[in-house]
C-alpha cells in the first residue's frame, strides 16, 4: 500500500484493474485504492507481469503492506491479442424534443444532477449507461450503478464517512505542520496589468477550448521563480531538507463536499501555458471525481493555493509537510497604484504570499522569491 | 367566500378602492359611459361620477403620463389601457418616466400608479389585439408586473398594486374575465412577488402564469392519470420574480417545463430558464423545456390561432418527452 | 420704464446674470472634464426663465426640459446643488443620478429635467389633474421647446388639458431650432401659438428677449389659468446663443444670424434700459457681478467637496422598497 498523502496510515483496496498474468507497462493503472483523500489510481512504476494478487478488494491494509507481486521481467511469447471491446448497444432513439442539442462527440451526456451525484457516490459516469433523452445519464442511472457497486461487497464506504476521514487527515497534517514547522510569512502586491493585458490578447489567438486562465500564469511564474530560490523547492526528510531537482507544483483544489487535495502538476517549469492549463483542468476534474494518480499526490515539491474565486484578497497558507513552502494568491482587484512619475492610476493587482519553513530558508530568500514571481509576471510573454 | 368571475372580482375591488380612498380615480378609454371594453368598470360611472371614472381621448401616451403626473400630485390613479398592443403607444411614458422618475430624482419622487391592461390571445382577434407582451415590460426595472391568473388574485393583486408606492402594471388575460373562482371579499391585498404552488407534484415543475395556468393544471391532470405528478407553479408576479419558489420546486422535481404565451425567443420563459440555470443547475436531471407561442403574428383563423398558442397537449408532450415516457 | 421697482429690476438682472455666469462656468468645467455627459446651455434665453418664474408661486409646479439650468436657478434651486449634480456628486439635487438634464427638487415643486422631447407635457397635465381633483388653485407650468410641438404628446396634452379644463400653463420656449432643424423646416404652421386654436385653448406670445415683457405676459396667463379658465399656451420667442450642446458644430445657422440675435441679448438690453432709466450705476453692476461670482465660486466649492455616492448604493431608489 503506497503512501499517497503525508499522514496516510492505511488504505482500502477497492478494485483491481489488472489480473494475474497481465503485462504491465510503466504508468499503467493497476488498482483503485480508497484513501482519506478519495479514490486514487495506483500506478505501476516498473514494467513486468502481475504474478499474484495479495490483498483482495474490500480489505484495508496499512501503508507498506504488499498488495500484489509483480514479476520483474518482460513478458515472453506472444501475448494473446486483446479482445476487441464489445460494441456498445445503440441507445434507443430519443423522442423529438427540439431544443435539446446533441452532446458534443467524445463527451458524456450526464445531467448536472447525475454528475454531482456520481461524484458523491464515487460512480464513474463513463461506466454507466444512460436511460434519459438521447442516452443521457440521469440521476436514477447513477443511483442504480451505485447500488450495484455496493451490493456484492461493502467496498465504497458511505460518502459521509469518507468526508469525516478526509477532514481528519487534513487536520492531522495541518496540526503536524503547525507543531513542527516554524512558519514565517511574507506578502507582496503585484501589478497584474501587463499580465492580464497580454493574456487577453493571447486568448484572442487561441481557440475557445484552448483559452488560458490567469491562474496558469501564476503557476508558471511560481515554478520559474523556484529556479532562483531553489531551497524553497525541497522536502523535509528526517532532520534535514532535501532539494528537489524537478519542480512539481501542487495546486490546492477544494472538493465539492468539503476538504481539499493538492495534486502535482508534474515538471511545472517546463510546461507551456496551454499544456499547464489543460493538465490543470484535468486535475480538477479528476480530483473531484476521485481519479487522481498516486504520484500526483505524493510528488508535489511546493503548494500553490488561490482563494481569489472566493473573494479573498490574501491567503497565508499552512505548509503541507513534508514540503517547506506554500505560495498563496488572492483575488485580482482594482486598486489605486502609483506609477513611476507619481501618477495615480487604477490597476489590477494581486496579493502574493509566501509561508515558508524557517529551518530551510530565511525571510531574505523568501523575499527574493516573491520579487522573482513579481518580475516574471511583468513579462508574461516569456512565461 | 363566494363564487365570482374574474371580471366581477376586479370590479368589486375597484369599487372598494373608489369607496375607501378619495385619492383613487379610474381613467382610460371607454371606462365610463361604455362600462369598459371588457365591462370591468360597468356601473362605476353611475356610482362615482365622471370626475372619478374618467373617459379619456384615444391618447394612450398622454393619459398614462397624466396618470404619472397625478400620482406625483398625490392621487392614486388607476389607468386602464384597453389592450397590451395599445400600450405600445404609451411606451415613452412607461419606460422613460414611470420607471425612471424615482431613480432620476435621487429618490425624491415616487409614482404610486396602477395600470391595468388586457393581454393574450385565444379570441380570434388576430395580430393587433392578441399578443402577450408582459415579458417585455418585465425587462424594465422601476416598475412591477403582476399577472393574476385566478379571480381571487385579480382582486388581491389589484389591492396590493394600489397600496404600492411604485408603479404596478397588471396584465389581465382576456380569456379569464368570465372564469369563476372562489373570492373572499373581506380578504386584504395579496403579496406582490410571491409565486404559489397551485398543485403539488414530484415529477416535474410546470411553471406558468396568467392565461396558461388553467392549461397547465389541465395538463397535470392528464399526466396524473399515468401516475406522473406534475407540480404547477403560478408565478403571479413577473417583476419581482419569486426565484426562491421556482428553485425550491425544481430542487424537488429536478425538471422544469415553462409555459408562457409569449413568443419563445427572448420570452419571459427564457428568463425563468436562466434563473434555474443560475440557481438550480446541479438540481437538474434534464434540460429545461419551454412551451411558448409559435413565432408568428397571431393568425385570425381558429385552427391557426389554436396552433400558435400553447395548448394542453403540447404541455403534456413536453413533460412526457422530458421523462422519456410515451404512454 | 420709470415706474419699475428698482429692487425688483435688480433682482431680475441678478438672476439673469447668475444663470449666464453659472453656465459659462459650467462650460469651462465641462472643457476640463469635471462635468460630463450632455451639457445644453441656456445662454441667450435667460429672460424666459427669469421672467416666467416671477409670475409663479411656490405652490405652483414646474416641469422643465433638458435645457433647464436657467429654470432651476430662477426657481431658487441652490446653485451648489445644481453644480454638484453636474459633477455627479451625492450632494447634487438628484444625488448624482440625473446630471445636467435631470434636475429635481420636490421641495420647490420642480419636477425635472425631462430629456425626452415632449415627454414632460403629459406629466404636467397629470399634476394639474391632481390639483383640479383636489380643488387646489395651483398652476403647473410646463416648459418645452419648439421641437416638442411636432411630437404627438404635445397635441394629445393640449387636447386633454383643454378638454378637462386643467390648470396647465404651457410655456413654449421658441428658440427657432429643434436641435439643428429650423422651425420652418419642421412645422407646416410655424406660428406656434396658433396651434392652441385647434384645441379651443387660449394663447399668447411675448418677446422672449425682454424679461419684463415675459414677466407681464406670464402674469396675465398664470392668473387666467389660476382662475380656473383652463390651460393656456404662451409662446416666448427667444434665441440660443450657444450651440445645441457641447457636441454641436453649428452647421445649420450662420454666424451673421447669431450675431444679429446677440445684439438683442436679454441681459445687455435690460442693463441698458436700467442704466438709461437711471436705476443702475456702474457700481451697482459691478456689485451684482461680484455677488454672482461669489455665489458661483461657492457652488463650485460645494461640488468639488461633495461626496461620491458609494457604489454599494447602485440599485437604491429603483423602487421605494427594494423588492
Amino acid at each position: 500500500m503506497p503512501i499517497l498523502t503525508a499522514d496516510m496510515s492505511a488504505g482500502t483496496l477497492v478494485e483491481w484493474r489488472k489480473k494475474p498474468g497481465d503485462a504491465l507497462e510503466r504508468g499503467d493503472i493497476i488498482a483503485l485504492v480508497e484513501t482519506d483523500k478519495g479514490l486514487i489510481d495506483i500506478e505501476v512504476f516498473t514494467p513486468g507481469v502481475l504474478e499474484k494478487i495479495v490483498v483482495q478488494p474490500g480489505a484495508t491494509v496499512p501503508t507498506g503492506a504488499v498488495l500484489a507481486i509483480i514479476r520483474d521481467e518482460a513478458p515472453t511469447g506472444a501475448p494473446p491479442a486483446p479482445a476487441a471491446a464489445p460494441p456498445l448497444a445503440p441507445s434507443p432513439v430519443a423522442p423529438a424534443l427540439p431544443p435539446v442539442a446533441p452532446a458534443p462527440p467524445g463527451r458524456l451526456k450526464v445531467s448536472p444532477l447525475a454528475r454531482k451525484l456520481a461524484a458523491e457516490l464515487g460512480v464513474d459516469p463513463a461506466t454507466v449507461r444512460g436511460t434519459g433523452v438521447g442516452g443521457a445519464i440521469r440521476r436514477e442511472d447513477i443511483e442504480q450503478a451505485a447500488a450495484r457497486a455496493a451490493a456484492p461487497a461493502q467496498k465504497p464506504r458511505a460518502a459521509l464517512d469518507r468526508q469525516a476521514r478526509l477532514r481528519q487527515a487534513i487536520g492531522a497534517a495541518m496540526a503536524r505542520s503547525k507543531r513542527e514547522i516554524p512558519h514565517y510569512y511574507l506578502a507582496t502586491t503585484i501589478d497584474m496589468h501587463r499580465a492580464m493585458t497580454w493574456l487577453a490578447e493571447e486568448n484572442l489567438k487561441r481557440p475557445v477550448t484552448d483559452r488560458v486562465l490567469y491562474g496558469a500564469l501564476l503557476i508558471k511564474a511560481v515554478a520559474l521563480a523556484l529556479k532562483e530560490v531553489p531551497e524553497l523547492n525541497s522536502v523535509w526528510r528526517g532532520s534535514e531538507p532535501v532539494r528537489s531537482e524537478a519542480v512539481h507544483v501542487g495546486v490546492a483544489i477544494s472538493l465539492r463536499g468539503g476538504g481539499l487535495v493538492a495534486p502535482a502538476l508534474h515538471d511545472t517549469a517546463t510546461q507551456s501555458l496551454g499544456d499547464l492549463m489543460r493538465r490543470f483542468r484535468d486535475l480538477v476534474q479528476r480530483a473531484r471525481t476521485g481519479g487522481l494518480r498516486s504520484s500526483e499526490l505524493s510528488d508535489p515539491t511546493i503548494t500553490l493555493t488561490s482563494l481569489g474565486e472566493q473573494g479573498v484578497e490574501s491567503v497565508f497558507g499552512v505548509i503541507f509537510p513534508p514540503q517547506v513552502a506554500i505560495v498563496g494568491f488572492g483575488k485580482i482587484v482594482e486598486r489605486p497604484w502609483v506609477m513611476p512619475g507619481g501618477q495615480l492610476v487604477a490597476r489590477p493587482v494581486v496579493t502574493a504570499t509566501l509561508s515558508a519553513d524557517h529551518r530551510v530558508s530565511d525571510g531574505h530568500r523568501g523575499g527574493l522569491f516573491l520579487a522573482a514571481v513579481d518580475r516574471l509576471l511583468q513579462e508574461p510573454q516569456r512565461l | 367566500m363566494s363564487k365570482m368571475s374574474y371580471r366581477d372580482a376586479i370590479r368589486s375591488a375597484l369599487r372598494e378602492a373608489l369607496r375607501d380612498d378619495p385619492r383613487v380615480f379610474l381613467m382610460g378609454e371607454d371606462v365610463g359611459g361604455y362600462g369598459g371594453a371588457f365591462k370591468v368598470s360597468h356601473g362605476l360611472l353611475e356610482e362615482f361620477g365622471p370626475e372619478r371614472v374618467r373617459d379619456t381621448p384615444l391618447s394612450e401616451n398622454t393619459f398614462l403620463g397624466a396618470g404619472i403626473g397625478a400620482a406625483l400630485g398625490g392621487m392614486r390613479p388607476i389607468v386602464e389601457i384597453m389592450t397590451v398592443n395599445f400600450s405600445l403607444l404609451a411606451l415613452d411614458q412607461i419606460v422613460n418616466n414611470a420607471a425612471t422618475l424615482r431613480h432620476m430624482s435621487g429618490g425624491q419622487l415616487s409614482v404610486p400608479l396602477v395600470v391595468r391592461m388586457t393581454t393574450g390571445g385565444g379570441r380570434q382577434l388576430a395580430a393587433q389585439h392578441s399578443h402577450s407582451l408582459e415579458g417585455w415590460f418585465a425587462h424594465i426595472p422601476g416598475i412591477k408586473i403582476v399577472v393574476p391568473a385566478v379571480a381571487a388574485d385579480a382582486r388581491g393583486l389589484f389591492l396590493a398594486a394600489l397600496r404600492d408606492p411604485d408603479p404596478v402594471f397588471i396584465f389581465e388575460h382576456a380569456t379569464l374575465y368570465p372564469v369563476e373562482g372562489e373570492v373572499d371579499e373581506q380578504a386584504g391585498p395579496a403579496e406582490i412577488g410571491r409565486a404559489l404552488v397551485r398543485r403539488a407534484g414530484d415529477a416535474v415543475s410546470v411553471i406558468t402564469y396568467g392565461g396558461t395556468l388553467g392549461k397547465a393544471l389541465q395538463a397535470a391532470d392528464e399526466l396524473a392519470v399515468d401516475g406522473i405528478q406534475a407540480e404547477v407553479i403560478d408565478l403571479r408576479s413577473l417583476r419581482p420574480l419569486d426565484t426562491e419558489t421556482i428553485l425550491a420546486s425544481v430542487a424537488r422535481t429536478h425538471r422544469a417545463v415553462i409555459v408562457d404565451e409569449g413568443w419563445r425567443t427572448c420570452s419571459f420563459a427564457a428568463e425563468v430558464s436562466a434563473r434555474i440555470m443560475e440557481g438550480g443547475f446541479y438540481s437538474l436531471d434534464a434540460p429545461v423545456a419551454r412551451v411558448c407561442s409559435a413565432e408568428v403574428p397571431m393568425p385570425y383563423a381558429k385552427h391557426m390561432e389554436d396552433a400558435a398558442l400553447p395548448q394542453v397537449p403540447a404541455i403534456v408532450g413536453a413533460v412526457r418527452a422530458m421523462l422519456g415516457s410515451h404512454g | 420704464m420709470t415706474d419699475i421697482d428698482r429692487a425688483h429690476a435688480l433682482a431680475l438682472l441678478r438672476q439673469m446674470l447668475l444663470i449666464r455666469r453659472f453656465e459659462e462656468k459650467a462650460a469651462e468645467l465641462y472643457s476640463v472634464g469635471k462635468i460630463r455627459g450632455f451639457l445644453h446651455l441656456y445662454i441667450g434665453e435667460e429672460a424666459v426663465a427669469v421672467g416666467t418664474m416671477q409670475a409663479l408661486t411656490p405652490e405652483d409646479g414646474i416641469v422643465a426640459t433638458y435645457r433647464e439650468h436657467g429654470q432651476a436657478l430662477a426657481r431658487g434651486l441652490p446653485a451648489g446643488s445644481l453644480m454638484a449634480e453636474m459633477y455627479g456628486k451625492a450632494n447634487g439635487c438628484s444625488r448624482g443620478r440625473g446630471g445636467s438634464m435631470h434636475f429635481f427638487d420636490v421641495s420647490r415643486r420642480f419636477y425635472g429635467g425631462h430629456a425626452i422631447v415632449g415627454g414632460g407635457l403629459p406629466v404636467a397635465v397629470g399634476l394639474a389633474l391632481a390639483d383640479k381633483l383636489r380643488a387646489r388653485a395651483r398652476v403647473t407650468a410646463c416648459f418645452f421647446g419648439d421641437g416638442a410641438v411636432a411630437e404627438g404628446e404635445f397635441h394629445e396634452s393640449l387636447n386633454l388639458a383643454a378638454l378637462w379644463k386643467l390648470p396647465v400653463l404651457f410655456l413654449c420656449e421658441n428658440n427657432l431650432y429643434a436641435m439643428g432643424t429650423a422651425l420652418a423646416r419642421h412645422q407646416s404652421q410655424p406660428d406656434i401659438r396658433r396651434k392652441a386654436d385647434a384645441y379651443g385653448m387660449a394663447s399668447d406670445s411675448a418677446d422672449g428677449m425682454d424679461v419684463l415683457a415675459v414677466e407681464e405676459a406670464t402674469r396675465r396667463a398664470a392668473d387666467r389659468v389660476r382662475r380656473g379658465e383652463g390651460p393656456l399656451l404662451l409662446e416666448l420667442r427667444t434665441y440660443r446663443f450657444r450651440a445645441h450642446s457641447t457636441a454641436d458644430p453649428e452647421l445649420y445657422r450662420t454666424k451673421e444670424e447669431v450675431a444679429e440675435w446677440k445684439r438683442r441679448d436679454p441681459i445687455g438690453l435690460f442693463t441698458a434700459r436700467l442704466q438709461a432709466a437711471g436705476l443702475l450705476s456702474a457700481a451697482d453692476l459691478a456689485s451684482l457681478e461680484a455677488s454672482v461670482a461669489a455665489e458661483i465660486a461657492e457652488a463650485v466649492g460645494l461640488a468639488e467637496a461633495g461626496p461620491w455616492e458609494p457604489v454599494e448604493d447602485l440599485t437604491r431608489d429603483v423602487y421605494t422598497r427594494t423588492p
